[in-house]
């Protein structure tokens, strides 16, 4: 199936025109064989998915079929009829579209093209976009959001007549989301518009092509064969290694600063690095930990999602212009930009996923037939051995991408109301429509129905809106929208991206008489969920400092410095990503295969051969439960592998079952790798005596009542619900700047909540959050078949003091990894104490 | 992270506690007795303040049809608020049997609502006041009175000694009983955190809980609050699962 470089197929079929031919001459280029392939099957009528490393000319790609259309129908002479877009690019990034614009506009001017090419994303001022529906380009660049807004115009079917290719960027990074399922939805309606209309994925490697390739074709009925499919395989395989150091890899946190010397000469080596992290958090510190060795003063610079957009930009365009040495970046670097030469690429933290890896690393050295080069900074023992599991997979092509799964219905019902203020919709026709779509492909007619009613009136048994409806049904049988006010209120809550409310976070002081001035650092934006269990006087962990939070004034959150090292209240600062699974299984693997061990540091080997020693370490399907006393407390220790989310769920769950038995739980704590639960009462003791059965304790059914139990009280759910609720179109989307002033105006979705919890708790919303509560924050998909994978094998282990394993999850009880040099000292003493413990 | 379930089933448990304890009176029922300028008043947990000299029961801030005047807006919320405050309110109706009942504003979410209110909820209202006297002081929300419900509507009321209202007033407050500002406190023992929606009374006036399902908090730090109470007199009676928890403004944080 796999189509490599030197596939010859439909190629000679390609016709370039002569202004193409020309140029690649000129530039001493030719073009490359997937490239003349897509185009020849394009040309042919296939919807295409193109498959390729960064570096082999991708873009170009997929834009030959429309520039080489284009270049043979010639420039539309003033005069002639209205002419819809002809093309449309959708890129997940704003960023992305600008940066596409300027690549493109290079070759179509150096060819003197007659090709008209425009952005148009939520910076584009409102007259610019007036006029882009009166005179659209040929060529428009934009995001699913601007899709959504323009087919829910009235002018849409106009607008998108004539299209004839929609090109899809960076694919595989849409289509898992909510975003892919709206953008879904979005390409069923424009096939309406424009039957003739083709699709060109653009994509990174992924687990499955197939998915990708039905995404891109109608479902139903008469289902189209699955898009073409070019596979290019990556160049040369990439030098990656992990970072070998002579320094003590620390036993847990993530900050990884042991490494930061030896970071340094790396950049020093190097002409342009990229160090990738995983959160915001970790980019500050690592930035600022560069900077006060940065004898050198080399231009290093920081890029992520708090800073302010200009600033993002600046830092872009230096790159671009080849001006820094290194950049610090998170995740909104991870798409494709272009990124001038960078040579190197850092990984620091574990990647948590193998895809995440290779992609990052694709970043480095845009000429796919030098090989990439990369170091992974493992920032503890267990990341040392994901990094290895991580390249050994990027090696095997081994990929962990998250499948498309099953359309959301909160994005359905925003998208049901979309297509009434086009025009008046036939529910039939729509259904037909929206099934067409491949996460909808099995939404049943009657949960089309339900989401039409939620739409209209809310969707209650209790019917008492009707006077209020949001659509109608015409006499006809066509919905439409009651009145302009229902549009307009769509526009301003359209997208499904939920930002979390933040808060500006500043630092101020006390003066003489005790009062807080006014005033003082901003440190940066909170969520406000956090600060809810705050009361005044907490200490927690912020921007790399132990803060006293003193109150709220208006948006922002007052903070004074604590002169403490201990913040009270640990803020997670992990890494954001959960485990994935096909990583999970690998790092089990490693651990149960004492072979696989020699690729592992002498430190982490020997650790591993300590805790074979002192307990055990389990088979790649077993699950080792450890139990020991220490201080007051005992404790029990889970490794599941499952990622940080699984366990916290598993985590509620235990400690619920662990009360109803007696054990007198006081908390638990989870990671990745493992979770610990302490108590009052001997848990190893209970199992041993039989007081408590292993089996009953992990048994499936804690998926059933308890469970639902726990729900009733968990705020994560809450939370879950909230942006279903948003997305959806039952509240309305705050908009920052915007928001009313006055107590009591908004309503908190936690008591709507409860109310629809009580009295109508099979409503399509509360089945909605459900259903991401099963994938999203609660991951209980994952718990689950983890608990069936484990039934029957289960070792306990009921040890004299914490073992070797042990050891990272202790550490992590109590507190974050808290960043300094004095800090660090009375971390490693408290640390040391507990190895030695774990050692003796 | 440790588990903090600090956030609680506010409504689940108040339904349930309607349900419970409609027959219960005083101590049983989880009360608690204060004085509010020498007037002796009785905080039950389902959120309402009873007067035994007077005979009067005091609620405040029902914000009954909230849903329904969201869903005018074009946001469709639950449209269950209303009967689930009335459920309570009849359970704590039943409780005290009251000769009045004063209804301390905001007694609807906006102007439309005691109007629009569907005829089996009215019914319900109305077999709530047969027999006794219903005052409906006016809110903020709602200023113009109730439409075809039993009682009257007054901006303010002085009866037994006490003076109602839904505003506190910042310049009179002796023996005040109102509304308007949601109190709630946030009590932290161990590491633990509780925020409740509370009775707050330094002795000389007293703020009362909101009593709808669907009306939130502002925590008695808020500046709001400020200067309305002599803070080392300041008693939060917080409504626990099932009872009132009495507990000193200096005390909550332990």
């Amino acid at each position: 199936m796999d189509l490599v470089e030197t596939s010859s197929a439909g190629r000679d079929a390609a016709t370039l025109p002569r202004p193409f031919l020309k140029w690649f001459a000129e530039k001493g280029w030719a073009p490359r064989a997937h490239q003349l392939e897509l185009l020849a099957r394009a040309q042919g009528g296939e919807n295409m998915l193109l498959i390729a490393p960064t570096g082999a000319g991708k873009t170009l790609a997929g834009f030959l079929p429309s520039l080489t259309d284009l270049t043979n129908r010639g420039k539309i002479t003033p005069g002639s009829a209205f002419t819809g877009i002809h093309t449309l690019y959708i890129s997940p990034l704003k960023a992305l579209a600008v940066d596409i614009e300027r690549n493109l506009m290079k070759p179509v001017s150096e060819m003197g093209l007659p090709v008209t090419i425009e952005n148009r994303t939520g910076d584009t001022p409102q007259a610019k976009r007036q006029r882009q529906k009166l005179t659209p380009p040929d060529i428009l660049l934009t995001t699913p959001e601007q899709v959504a807004l323009l087919l829910a115009n009235k002018e849409a079917e106009r607008f998108f007549k004539d299209l004839k290719y929609v090109v899809l960027d960076e694919l595989h990074s849409l289509v898992a989301s909510k975003r892919g399922h709206l953008l879904s939805l979005g390409l069923a309606r424009i096939r309406r518009h424009a039957p003739q209309m083709q699709t060109i994925g653009l994509s990174a490697t992924v687990a499955d092509p197939m998915d990708l390739q039905r995404w891109l074709v109608p479902q139903g009925e008469d289902t189209s064969p699955p898009a073409g499919l070019v596979h290019v395989q990556g160049g040369a395989a990439p030098d990656i290694t992990i970072l070998d150091t002579d320094k003590r890899i620390p036993w847990s946190g993530h900050v990884s600063t042991y490494a930061i010397p030896e970071v340094y000469e790396e950049i020093k080596r190097h002409k342009t690095t990229l160090i990738f992290v995983n959160t915001r958090f970790q980019a500050e510190l690592l930035f600022q930990e560069l900077w006060t060795i940065n004898e050198d003063n080399l231009p290093i610079a920081l890029h992520h999602g708090s800073l302010d957009a200009g600033q993002r930009r600046r830092v872009e365009a230096a790159m671009a212009a080849n001006k820094l040495r290194a950049v610090v970046a998170t995740s909104t670097l991870d798409l494709g930009l272009d990124w001038g030469d960078v040579d190197l690429v850092v990984h620091v933290g574990a990647p948590k996923g193998a895809s995440r890896l290779a992609q990052r690393i694709g970043r480095s050295n845009h000429r796919m037939d030098e090989p990439s080069k990369a170091i992974l900074v493992p920032a503890n023992r267990f990341e040392v051995m994901e990094c290895q599991a991580a390249l050994d997979a990027n090696y095997l092509g081994a990929q962990d991408t998250p499948p498309v799964g099953e359309g959301a219905l909160d994005v359905l019902a925003q998208h049901i109301l979309g297509m009434a203020c086009a025009k008046p919709f036939d529910p039939l026709e729509l259904y037909e429509e929206i099934t067409s779509a491949s996460p909808y492909a099995e939404l049943s007619w009657e949960m089309f129905e339900r989401a039409v009613d939620f739409v209209a009136t809310g969707g209650y048994a209790l019917r008492s809106y009707e006077r209020y409806a949001k659509i109608r049904k015409t006499q006809e049988g066509r919905w439409r929208v009651s009145n302009p006010q229902v549009a307009q209120q769509y526009r301003l809550n359209l997208g499904t991206i939920v930002e979390a409310t933040e808060l500006n976070v500043r630092l101020v002081k006390r003066n003489a008489k005790g009062t807080l001035g006014r005033g003082g650092l901003s440190l940066g934006k909170v969520e406000e969920y956090f600060l809810e269990q705050l009361v005044q006087g907490d200490t927690f962990l912020f921007a790399g400092k132990v803060l006293r939070f003193e109150g709220i004034r208006e948006n922002e959150c007052l903070v004074s410095n604590a002169f403490s090292m201990d913040p009270k209240i640990p803020a997670y600062a992990g890494g954001k990503f959960p485990l994935t699974t096909y990583l999970a299984d690998q790092v089990r693997g490693m651990l149960a295969d004492p072979k696989r061990w020699q690729a592992l540091p002498d430190q982490v080997r020997e650790w591993l051969e300590i805790q074979q020693d002192r307990s055990m370490l389990p088979s790649k399907d077993e699950l080792l439960i450890e139990t020991f006393p220490r201080g007051k407390r005992f404790f029990m220790i889970a490794y599941c592998f499952e990622g940080r989310l699984a366990h916290q769920t598993l985590g509620m769950l235990l400690t619920r079952r662990l009360e109803r038995l007696g054990a007198r739980p006081l908390g638990f704590v989870a990671t990745d790798y493992s979770l610990a639960v302490w108590a009052l009462n001997d848990i190893g003791g209970m199992l041993d005596g039989g007081r408590i059965s292993l089996t009953d304790l992990f048994d499936e059914d804690i998926l059933g009542d308890d469970l639902e139990a726990w729900l009733d009280e968990s705020y994560m759910l809450k939370r879950t619900f909230r942006n279903c609720a948003v997305i959806s179109g039952l509240i309305e989307r705050r908009h920052p700047g915007k928001e009313k002033t006055g107590r009591q105006v908004t309503v908190s979705t936690d008591l709507i909540y409860d109310v629809l919890r009580s009295h109508e708790p099979d409503h399509i919303l509360l089945e909605a959050t459900r259903r991401d509560a099963a994938t999203g924050l609660l991951d209980i998909g994952r718990l689950g078949d983890m608990l069936a994978r484990i039934k029957g094998h289960i070792t306990h282990r009921d040890l004299n003091h914490v073992s070797p394993l042990a050891v990272p999850i202790m550490l992590e009880i109590g507190r974050e990894s808290v960043p300094g040099e004095a800090q660090d000292a009375v971390l490693q003493e408290a640390a040391e104490e507990l190895i030695a413990e774990a050692l003796s | 992270m440790p588990f903090a379930p600090w956030k609680d089933r506010r409504l689940m448990h108040r339904l349930g506690l309607a349900a419970r304890t409609a027959a219960l009176t005083g101590r049983e029922a989880g009360s608690e007795e204060a004085v509010v300028h020498g007037v002796a008043a009785v905080c039950d947990p389902l959120g309402a303040l009873y007067l035994p000299d007077a005979g009067a029961l005091v609620v405040s801030d029902l914000h009954l049809e909230k849903g329904a005047a969201f869903a005018r807006r074009g946001m469709m919320l639950p449209p269950y608020d209303t009967i689930a405050t009335l459920n309570i309110l009849a359970a704590v109706i039943a409780r005290y049997d009251p000769r009045t009942v004063i209804s301390l504003g905001d007694n609807f979410h906006d102007r439309k609502g005691s109007a629009h209110l569907p005829d089996d909820l009215r019914a319900l209202v109305g077999a709530m006041g047969r027999g006794r006297d219903w005052i409906w002081i006016n809110g903020n929300h709602d200023p113009d009175g109730t439409t075809d419900l039993p009682g009257t509507s007054v901006d303010e009321l002085l009866y037994g000694g006490l003076v109602f209202r839904h505003e506190p007033s910042l310049t009179f407050g002796k023996g005040e009983v109102a509304g308007h500002l949601h109190p709630s406190a946030t009590v932290r023992r161990r590491e633990k955190y509780v925020r409740r929606p509370c009775f707050a009374t330094d002795g000389l006036r007293l703020l009362m809980p909101a009593f709808g399902v669907l009306a939130g908090g502002l925590d008695l730090n808020h500046k709001a609050m400020h200067g309305l109470f002599d803070r080392q007199a300041l008693v939060a009676h917080l409504l626990g699962r099932d009872r009132i928890y009495s507990v000193r403004y200096a005390n909550l944080l332990g």
